[in-house]
């Protein structure tokens, strides 16, 4: 069952749409990503969903609540991690964890939370005082505190280092299992490969594509690479006869090390060993390889750029 | 896990123990905290007008009793004078910066994302600020007694009303200011030119009562020169005249409204 839907949210500034017709259902207790690049319309998406922006046009509704009408009840149930935002300079994270806690009628209890998140040592700095990624951890903690049905992270590991982010995931997933929804911004597709169940890809205020992150992958053009270096020098037809195999997108003329790169299907594979074959060339250093997500989002998010 | 917390049961703290006071309550309680941790804040406001009287009253001429001021001292004048110093200090100097502060750096943003409302904060400040402008009156009430012998307002019920209004006035004027100013920088420049206005007509430099007659009447119709009218008049002992009373409720209802009116949550 759908707990966040956005349909055709529009939002302009200056006469610019910034989103534009952003539409997209998130299910209970899954974890749905959206990635883009800067400036695509993210933040301003989600801060929708959170209800600190109005749309100028669409609907967009958290457990059946409009997040700007019902705000009240809307927070009460919504965790939200602002990509900027600060605190009282002099509060401690302590004060700051219990503060929060006492905005909720019935919030989770913010010690094991700051241990959880690796806080605790740091309870009595004050906030200024915090490094980049302590504060990021504190605004983790302020978003879950209120022990919310729903979690918007809007880059949730920026400024992490690698063992926090991995820490974060993985209690990503675990709130997760306790079966809260999460709507999360990234630009670190590793983050949007391991935690996210669907992913919507935004670029220039509309939603490119919408699919697992497996999905995503497959759809990408050119999503299997062969590279080699053929062990003789191949003639123009036989490079002709190497665009024409099936799924072949391009293929990259040898490098300085003489190395030739396809980009190709799964489905280019055989035809390709067969025609080495008939060519009676051998490929010397053969690799291939899958493509990234991170190519499938350079690819679906490139056009025009 | 359970690193310094002195007073919560070992087994289980539970959401109860986490949530002792209302919303309101708590950030009034954190706001407090961080006012105190302001000691420029708390010196100009709390401690300064004090001070002032005190050296004030080192001047041999300010403790002769003058024809021309109906028999009372210039040192008498300057007790309410230094009351209003506290009061302009709080409201324009130092409030606004905080609540733009508030606003620039997403901390009211933040709030908005929670079911308790920014304004919860905004109330706080002001009623901090408020209530330093009354703990400051009391001192340099009280220090102005014991050090200078000056008479406790001859009527206490007019110059209570004429302190509340003052505090009101100036508290919402330093909410138009924030209201007006962009930025923490931008309320910090406003704040200080209107400071130095606010002085003069509450008569730092020259008590209104000493001012010349075309200058007085003029300065009557600022809020603080209204103020030094009305407490002056309560503390020789006359009710505080309505015209300035009116003067002063009058700014107070105008720059309250536009404040919020006009503030910015982000
Ligand atoms: N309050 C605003 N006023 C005017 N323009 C805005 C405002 N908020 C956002 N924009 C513009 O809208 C566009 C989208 O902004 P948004 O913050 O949603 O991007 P984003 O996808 O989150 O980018 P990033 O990855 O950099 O965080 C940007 O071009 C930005 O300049
Ligand atoms: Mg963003």
């Amino acid at each position: 069952m759908a707990i966040i839907e956005v349909d055709a949210v529009r939002k302009t500034y200056a006469g610019r749409p910034v989103v534009d017709g952003v539409s997209f259902s998130v299910d209970e207790g899954e974890i749905f990503g959206i990635l883009g690049p800067n400036g695509a319309g993210k933040t301003t998406t989600v801060e929708c969903v959170e209800g600190l922006r109005i749309p100028d046009a669409g609907t967009v509704k958290v457990a059946g609540l409009d997040p700007v009408a019902d705000h009240d009840r809307v927070t009460q149930l919504l965790g939200a991690q602002l990509q900027e935002s600060e605190l009282q300079a002099k509060l401690t994270v302590r004060e700051a964890l219990e503060l929060y806690s006492a905005f909720y009628p019935a919030p989770a209890d913010w010690r094991p939370l700051a241990a959880r998140l690796g806080l605790e040592e740091k309870l009595t700095t004050r906030f200024a005082k915090l490094s980049g990624g302590q504060k990021q951890r504190l605004f983790i903690a302020l978003a879950l505190i209120g022990d919310p049905k729903v979690v918007v992270l809007d880059e949730l590991t920026t400024g992490l280092d690698p063992r926090a982010r991995r820490d974060t995931w993985k209690l990503i997933e675990e709130i997760r299992d306790g079966g809260v929804t999460v709507l999360l911004v990234t630009h670190f597709m590793e983050e949007a490969q391991r935690l996210c169940d669907r992913i919507a890809v935004i670029d220039r205020g509309k939603v490119v594509a919408l699919d697992t992150p497996a999905g995503l992958i497959r759809r990408a053009t050119g999503s299997t690479v062969i590279s080699f270096v053929p062990s003789r020098a191949l003639t123009g037809p036989d490079l002709t006869r190497l665009t024409a195999l099936p799924g072949v997108a391009s293929v990259t003329p040898p490098d300085s090390e003489g190395t030739l790169t396809l980009h190709g299907t799964d489905d280019s594979v055989t035809p390709f060993v067969a025609l080495l074959a008939e060519l009676g060339v051998t490929a010397r250093r053969l690799r291939i390889t899958g493509t990234s997500l991170d190519e499938a989002f350079l690819d679906l998010t490139e056009q025009d750029a | 896990m359970q690193t310094g917390t002195t007073t919560a049961p070992a087994t289980a703290p539970g959401p109860s123990a986490a949530r002792r006071r209302g919303p309101a309550a708590a950030v009034l309680i954190a706001e407090a905290r961080l006012f105190l941790r302001e000691p420029g804040s708390l010196f100009w406001v709390f401690a300064f007008p004090s001070v002032l009287l005190v050296i004030l009253g080192f001047v041999p001429a300010f403790k002769e009793a003058q024809d021309d001021l109906g028999g009372r001292r210039v040192i008498d004048l300057y007790v309410p004078i230094s009351i209003l110093l506290a009061m302009i200090t709080a409201g324009v100097q130092a409030m606004p910066p905080v609540l733009t502060a508030y606003r620039e750096r997403g901390i009211l943003r933040r709030m908005s994302a929670t079911p308790v409302r920014p304004s919860a904060l905004l109330a706080a400040q002001i009623l901090l600020h408020g209530a330093a402008c009354l703990g400051s009156a009391l001192l340099v009430t009280v220090v102005g007694r014991t050090a200078y012998g000056v008479p406790l307002p001859g009527q206490p019920a007019g110059y209570l009303l004429a302190l509340l209004l003052s505090a009101a006035a100036a508290l919402c004027l330093g909410a138009t200011i924030c209201a007006l100013s962009r930025t923490a920088k931008a309320a910090t420049a406003v704040g200080s030119v209107a400071y130095l206005v606010m002085m003069f007509t509450a008569g730092v430099w020259l008590p209104v009562q000493a001012m010349p007659d075309i200058l007085r009447r003029v300065v009557e119709i600022t809020p603080f020169g209204a103020a030094s009218q009305a407490l002056e008049q309560a503390a020789s002992g006359s009710w505080p005249g309505w015209i300035h009373l009116g003067v002063l409720a009058l700014w107070t209802a105008v720059t309250g409204v536009a404040a919020s009116r006009m503030f910015r949550w982000q």
